[in-house]
């Protein structure tokens, strides 16, 4: 009895912040390191958010700083349609407050956890408050705001607030300062560029210290913003149910027809008779009891799947190969977007995409880029499904070796797109699995694999043609040099080879003794009009053969010639110069060519 | 063969080659050469030279790829530079082309074991070995030791050596070119060739040689071509047995296989660097069970190179596969030296005579 009595007086309620406090980790601040990536990532998927929202052009402005010993000042800043005075101290001093929690439709922020977490963090370790700007148009002026958390009642303290003088039009300028450290510069970066990835129409502009960075866009179109809908019966838990009807004011049929997606009347009182509940009861008067029968019968009964295209936004198969283009250079990138589906009466699509050669790292893993709602998910790729769905492909069956991941110069992008991404754990890192979801990657996945095997195939051949353009245009002549030499005999004459094999039209370039020729043999069986594009250092001024044109860009010269070659003839140029450069002939199909460098 | 003639006949053929290039791309082909397929699948027994030669498979090399072309110009680089060399009668040794290939632009070798193989390649088409190339190999030929007397023509002439009483207790040291040392005469019964220096140094500090009238070789190993060849030339002069003792084991045993019926790298000139009737003395798997000797158990390899003996064609005598069986159910190898346990004299008083007794040698 004494001890319950002494216990109880310990016993008292905790408020969030006070948990959160106490778990850190739960939200991606488990070391100083990371809480920077953490803060830099809730801000901004908060003002990629609140711009979709706006119709707007992303722009956004990051800049971390170093102030003291330790302590690093974070400042982002988004042209979103700001954020009404009123509001401010809720959205960054109280945790748990947002506009999107309880919206169905795909948002990067969900909970209105992230970015208050982080004020929380600042004050914890450098106890200094985050100051806001914010402003949402022409008419009204910008606030300034210094908040912190109470950390006892989950409520915000605003420490300061003043209109202040302020150049953008509309947006959010936020600034925390707390303790940490740039050794995840590099992660940083890279969660930066993959963000812009996946969301080619923002610009990222980014001051790390001294050094400034610039993610540019591709698209300048606006993205669409995903369209709340009514959830789905078969996704629905029994609180949110019990919420809803408390809510309500209507008639039980008309509660699930209005409340509810794809439920008709018919639908509805189906739903009415299982659950034994009458049709005209008003729900805000059901038992727990009855609510508990209505929520068996709505998922016992058949309802066709949720609407999936105006509540998710997937990025689209250009924009994904436009966004991957811009950041990764390669030789070969296709992607893929599923068409959506369903689990748990969630809406979900998954989008993929594989990139190979190019300046990719020719050994390793491959390159994963694993994404939830457009948001970089950038640790614990081991716990991931999607990185389980990638060694689950059988890829040396697309001609890409692996060992239990694919290897080599390959990248792989996985985009998941959801209402509700079904996360691990509330630091939004991995993706649980759910084998609807891994049905979809892996098809995507499987889809690619095909596509890339035929870009192999087809440069392997192309490999195979050069390969033989170079042993007979550069290494037989060589030979035949040699041989005659040995023999004592006159130098033998090669064209006679190379016309009988190549069948083609023959570009070839070499340096000897200061002098750059070129020298085009047309083997075809035809006249030909080509132009032949020579860019190199050289001015070619005193070319026995003047070109048609000249231009000079940052020291290198592009020299075109025009001309026509009849059959089984040669057109040959020669200059004064180094050599080098790229040679190209215009005028006439791929496979009708080849361009050999003899100094290669 | 003299070396006028030899050097003749290696001018001749490698201009041959030349010529057939040169034909060939006058008609308007791409140029090409044949070359039989090196590997243990293409090695036949020549009932005839009682040695393992290429068999019939040939593998054509054309100019088609960037690849075989700069295989062939590589060739005809090397071809220029050894007829350069026999007009000026130069020599250089294999590593020296190596590095004079730095200058060959295209044509410069990637490493050197590629102008090794270049070179056995040449001596394959052309049929005569790379000393009438002026090639030397970098390799340094074994010691030899015994009562016999050769005569060497060094750079202060010619030169008559007693392998006993003119050289040191290490020996004579056999020359790169073997070719054109007279084996002038000998008192010997035997030649026993050693695979370890430790042996060979046992041999002649218990006096061996003087005891039985043998002659005393140490292969270092697998042994060089020279080596190779002075078994040769001694086993065909002087009709002497030549008798091989090496360690235990499954590589010891291709140390052997080499002396007698020819390396599969070198399969082209078997004929002059085999020795057919070079017999297996020791150390033999029954006498580990026999003598009782200290032993090491057979690792995962070696139990796979026995057993790729066993598919051998040179292992596949009655002898070898009872041997060869024997150790792989006793799982044990040995080294010759291995009988130091019985004591230093042992394997001179005890295991020589007696094993050379059954062998019928003495």
């Amino acid at each position: 009895m004494v001890l319950a009595e002494e216990l109880a007086k310990q016993q008292r309620s905790i408020s969030v912040a006070e948990f959160f406090e106490k778990n850190k980790h739960l939200l991606g601040f488990d070391s100083p390191t990371r809480g920077v990536i953490t803060t830099v990532k809730e801000a901004v998927d908060n003002a990629l958010d609140a711009c979709e929202e706006a119709q707007v052009l992303p722009d956004i402005y990051i800049s971390i700083k170093k102030t003291g010993p330790e302590i690093f000042r974070i400042i982002v800043e988004d042209n979103g349609p700001g954020i009404v005075p009123a509001q401010v101290p809720f959205v960054y001093g109280k945790l748990l407050y947002g506009s999107r929690f309880h919206q169905i439709r795909q948002t990067r922020g969900q909970q209105g956890i992230g970015i208050s977490a982080a004020v929380l963090y600042a004050q914890l370790t450098s106890g200094l408050p985050t100051v806001v700007i914010s402003r949402t148009g022409t008419k009204e002026p910008a606030h300034k705001f210094e908040i912190q958390i109470k950390i006892e009642t989950n409520e915000p303290d605003i420490i300061s607030e003043q209109p202040v003088e302020w150049d953008r039009i509309h947006g959010t300028r936020v600034q925390i300062e707390f303790k940490s450290t740039m050794s995840a510069k590099k992660k940083l970066l890279e969660y930066l560029k993959y963000t812009s990835v996946v969301n080619p129409h923002a610009r990222f502009r980014v001051e790390l210290d001294d050094e400034s960075f610039t993610f540019e866009r591709v698209s300048q179109e606006v993205i669409a913003c995903p369209v709340a809908i009514q959830p789905h019966p078969h996704g629905i838990e029994f609180g949110q149910l019990k919420r809803m009807a408390t809510a309500s004011d209507e008639k039980l049929i008309d509660f699930l027809v209005n409340g509810f997606s794809r439920v008709g009347k018919k639908t509805a009182q189906e739903m009415c008779d299982k659950s034994g509940l009458k049709a005209t009861a008003k729900v805000k008067g059901l038992t727990a009891e009855e609510l508990k029968n209505l929520l068996a019968a709505m998922q016992s009964v058949a309802v066709p799947a949720p609407p999936t295209t105006q509540c998710l936004s997937p990025i689209g198969e250009d924009l994904i190969r436009r966004g991957l283009d811009k950041e990764f250079q390669m030789d070969f990138v296709a992607a893929r977007t599923r068409p959506s589906s369903v689990y748990s009466g969630h809406p979900f699509a998954v989008e993929a995409a594989i990139g190979y050669g190019g300046k990719l790292p020719p050994e390793g893993n491959a390159v994963i880029l694993r994404f939830a709602n457009r948001v970089p998910l950038m640790y614990q790729q081991g716990a991931c499904a999607i990185t389980e769905c990638i060694s689950n492909v059988n890829w040396k069956s697309y001609n890409i070796s692996q060992q239990g991941l694919p290897m080599g110069a390959v990248l792989i992008l996985v985009h998941v797109a959801s209402t509700n991404v079904p996360f691990t754990s509330e630091s939004k890192d991995a993706i649980a699995s759910i084998p609807e979801i891994e049905k979809e990657i892996v098809l995507a996945l499987q889809d690619l694999g095909r596509e890339l095997k035929t870009f192999l195939s087809r440069r392997d051949r192309n490999k195979l043609a050069e390969d033989r353009a170079r042993a007979v245009c550069a290494v037989i002549p060589e030979i035949a040099a040699k041989v005659s030499e040995i023999v004592e005999k006159p130098v033998v004459d090669t064209t006679p080879i190379e016309g009988r094999l190549m069948k083609k039209l023959i570009a070839k370039k070499w340096t000897r003794d200061g002098k750059v020729t070129i020298e085009v043999n047309n083997y075809t069986g035809s006249d030909v009009e080509i132009s032949v594009y020579d860019i190199s250092t050289d001015n070619a001024a005193d070319a026995d053969m003047p070109p048609a044109f000249s231009t000079e860009m940052e020291g290198q010269f592009t020299k075109v010639w025009k001309m026509a070659i009849p059959k089984q003839t040669v057109w040959r140029v020669t200059y004064t110069g180094k050599g080098g450069g790229m040679l190209d002939i215009r005028g006439v199909e791929d496979t009708k060519k080849m361009v050999v460098d003899l100094d290669v | 063969m003299s070396k006028e003639e030899l050097d003749a006949r290696s001018m001749k053929a490698l201009i041959g080659i030349a010529n057939a290039w040169y034909d060939q791309m006058k008609d308007g082909e791409i140029p090409s050469i044949s070359l039989p397929t090196r590997t243990k699948y293409n090695i036949e027994y020549d009932d005839a030279s009682e040695v393992w030669k290429y068999g019939d498979k040939e593998s054509l090399r054309t100019a088609a790829t960037a690849k075989s072309a700069t295989h062939l110009l590589k060739m005809a680089y090397v071809i220029g530079f050894v007829k350069q060399q026999l007009i000026e009668n130069r020599s250089s040794t294999l590593r020296e082309m190596y590095y004079i290939s730095e200058g060959w632009k295209r044509a410069k070798f990637g490493a050197q074991d590629e102008s090794n193989f270049l070179v056995e390649d040449l001596e394959i088409i052309s049929d005569l070995p790379r000393e009438g190339f002026h090639l030397r190999p970098e390799e340094n030929g074994a010691s030899i030791y015994g009562p016999m007397r050769i005569r060497e023509p060094t750079r202060r002439g010619l030169k008559m050596i007693h392998c006993q009483d003119d050289v040191g207790s290490a020996g004579y040291s056999i020359p790169n070119n073997v070719e054109n040392l007279d084996l002038v005469d000998h008192d010997a019964k035997f030649v026993i060739a050693m695979e370890t220096g430790g042996m060979y140094d046992r041999l002649i500090e218990n006096g061996f040689d003087e005891e039985y009238n043998a002659i005393l070789l140490h292969l270092k190993g697998q042994p060089a071509r020279s080596t190779r060849r002075l078994l040769n030339r001694i086993s065909l002069t002087w009709n002497l047995p030549i008798l091989v003792f090496t360690d235990g084991d499954p590589w010891s045993y291709r140390i052997y296989a080499s002396v007698a019926y020819g390396a599969i790298k070198s399969a082209h000139m078997s004929e002059i660097l085999a020795t057919p009737k070079a017999q297996f003395l020791g150390l033999q798997p029954s006498d580990i069970r026999d003598y009782n000797l200290p032993s090491d158990k057979l690792s995962e390899k070696d139990v796979e190179a026995l057993n790729a003996e066993l598919t051998d064609p040179r292992f596949a005598t009655d002898y070898w596969k009872k041997q060869i069986n024997l150790q792989l159910e006793l799982g044990l190898k040995s080294e010759q030296q291995a009988f130091a346990a019985r004591g230093l004299d042992f394997v001179t008083k005890k295991y020589l005579p007696a094993r050379l007794t059954e062998m019928g040698v003495i």
